[in-house]
């Protein structure tokens, strides 16, 4: 595949939400603009349908819409999430990958986010690659789980056959891990 | 070749075999049951019974493809289809689950602050039933649970252990399933609520539909079981 196409797929196909928000927003433009740029960069041109667009997803992700000429820097961690769950979406990617999505947010806000998260993947049918560390945003999230310990892939399957009934020594040592609340 | 059941057979399990190695103790293994066959038809209610420990609910889990059997084959009447749930993709168990075959869990666990109707309607709408006509079913089902409509907006992590349990019935019961696994779906419910239980599992039977279930209430398993399968003997009881 040439760079050019894979950019292309980039902007279309895929979406990417990064574990640090930092990395896959634009910390110097508004937040709608951020939902916009991805509209633009498959060339979309009329600001109107621009607007409305980024107003439909900032409110899909429950963001307050008075934030919406705001900078991404002075939203919280959560927010910052969900307005990259809206800057990929909006351009209907039909794959996307998200990197510890949940990770160093407030509890109260990961699971508010894994629900969103859940939903949109549902309704909209994408298909979603996850990387965490998290085996409960694992057991909520996923319908399959592979497993992998020093690069390789130890087991694979059904979420919760792996999580239930692990068979290696490595996803038994995880599992017998998880904390008690 | 396509695995054959009986016309009315909707789950078979065959030479089934089930043991645990634990790697991080030892490598201990434990057998848990081995070459055990079993067949639910339509209509019927199939109780596991034999003493705690004796691997009820570990059969169960096989049969729902929640645990991993080392031998054997669970064969499942899928539409027109036969699946078998040890050798089936992933993404097949997960059709014939949300089509075919219901499973009440001892406890409940769900994604923290969703409200309960919106639980209860889920299964429905994941199926692509009309919004409005799976949140009226999933309201009707609360109520006749006793769930007081003022509890369905509130996510059920603060409901008591009864309430939560009924909760998770109302989850499986609100679509009909042509298969039912039921691990003591009973177990922390008052009489009346008990009573409802196994009414809703009676009907369930009544409309065709093959029930493989644990009670430990002698009351509801006189209700509602046609035959029992003793786990400590490895065969059908009397």
């Amino acid at each position: 595949m040439s760079e050019a196409r894979r950019r292309l797929l980039m902007r279309t196909d895929w979406g990417i939400v990064y574990q640090n928000a930092r990395d896959g927003l634009r910390m110097k433009v508004s937040a709608g603009a951020n939902v916009g740029e991805r509209l633009m960069a498959i060339g979309d041109r009329h600001y109107g349908h621009i607007r409305a667009e980024a107003v439909d997803w900032l409110e899909r992700v429950e963001m307050d819409l008075g934030r919406i000429d705001d900078l991404p820097a002075t939203f919280s961690g959560g927010m910052q999430q969900r307005l990259q769950i809206a800057r990929n979406l909006v351009t209907k990617p039909r794959l996307v990958f998200m990197d510890e999505p949940t990770s160093g947010l407030d509890v109260s806000v990961q699971a508010r986010l894994l629900d969103l998260i859940r939903g949109l993947v549902g309704s909209l049918g994408i298909a979603c690659v996850v990387v965490t560390h998290d085996l409960g945003v694992v057991r909520l999230l996923s319908h399959r789980l592979m497993v992998m310990k020093g690069g390789d892939v130890v087991e694979h399957g059904l979420t919760d056959q792996v999580l239930d009934d692990p068979q290696h020594p490595y996803t038994q040592l995880l599992v017998s891990s998880i904390l008690p609340v | 070749m396509t695995p054959i059941l009986d016309a009315d057979v909707m789950l078979r399990a065959e030479r089934l075999a089930k043991s645990f190695v634990l790697h991080n103790q030892g490598g201990v293994r434990i057998d848990v049951f081995a070459d055990l066959t079993l067949e639910v038809r339509r209509g019927e209610c199939l109780i596991l019974s034999g003493p705690s420990g004796a691997g009820k609910s570990s059969l169960l889990r096989s049969l729902y493809a929640n645990y991993k059997p080392q031998a054997g084959a669970v064969l499942v009447r899928h539409g027109d289809e036969i699946v078998d749930l040890c050798a089936a993709e992933p993404y097949r168990i997960l059709e014939v689950r949300r089509q075919t075959l219901g499973y009440v869990s001892q406890f409940l666990r769900v994604i923290p602050r969703v409200p309960t109707l919106d639980l209860v309607t889920a299964p429905l709408t994941d199926r692509g039933v009309d919004p409005d006509e799976a949140r009226e079913r999933a309201g009707s089902l609360l109520a006749r649970l006793r769930i007081p409509p003022a509890l369905w907006g509130l996510p059920p992590a603060t409901f008591s252990g009864g309430e939560q349990q009924r909760v998770n019935i109302a989850m499986t019961f609100v679509q009909d399933y042509p298969i039912l696994l039921l691990d003591e779906p009973t177990a922390s419910l008052d009489v009346e609520n008990r009573r409802t239980v196994t009414d809703l599992i009676a009907e369930a039977c009544g409309r065709g539909a093959a029930v493989v279930g644990i009670f430990h209430d002698a009351e509801v398993r006189a209700a509602v079981g046609t035959r029992s399968y003793d786990l400590a003997a490895g065969r059908e009881a009397a």
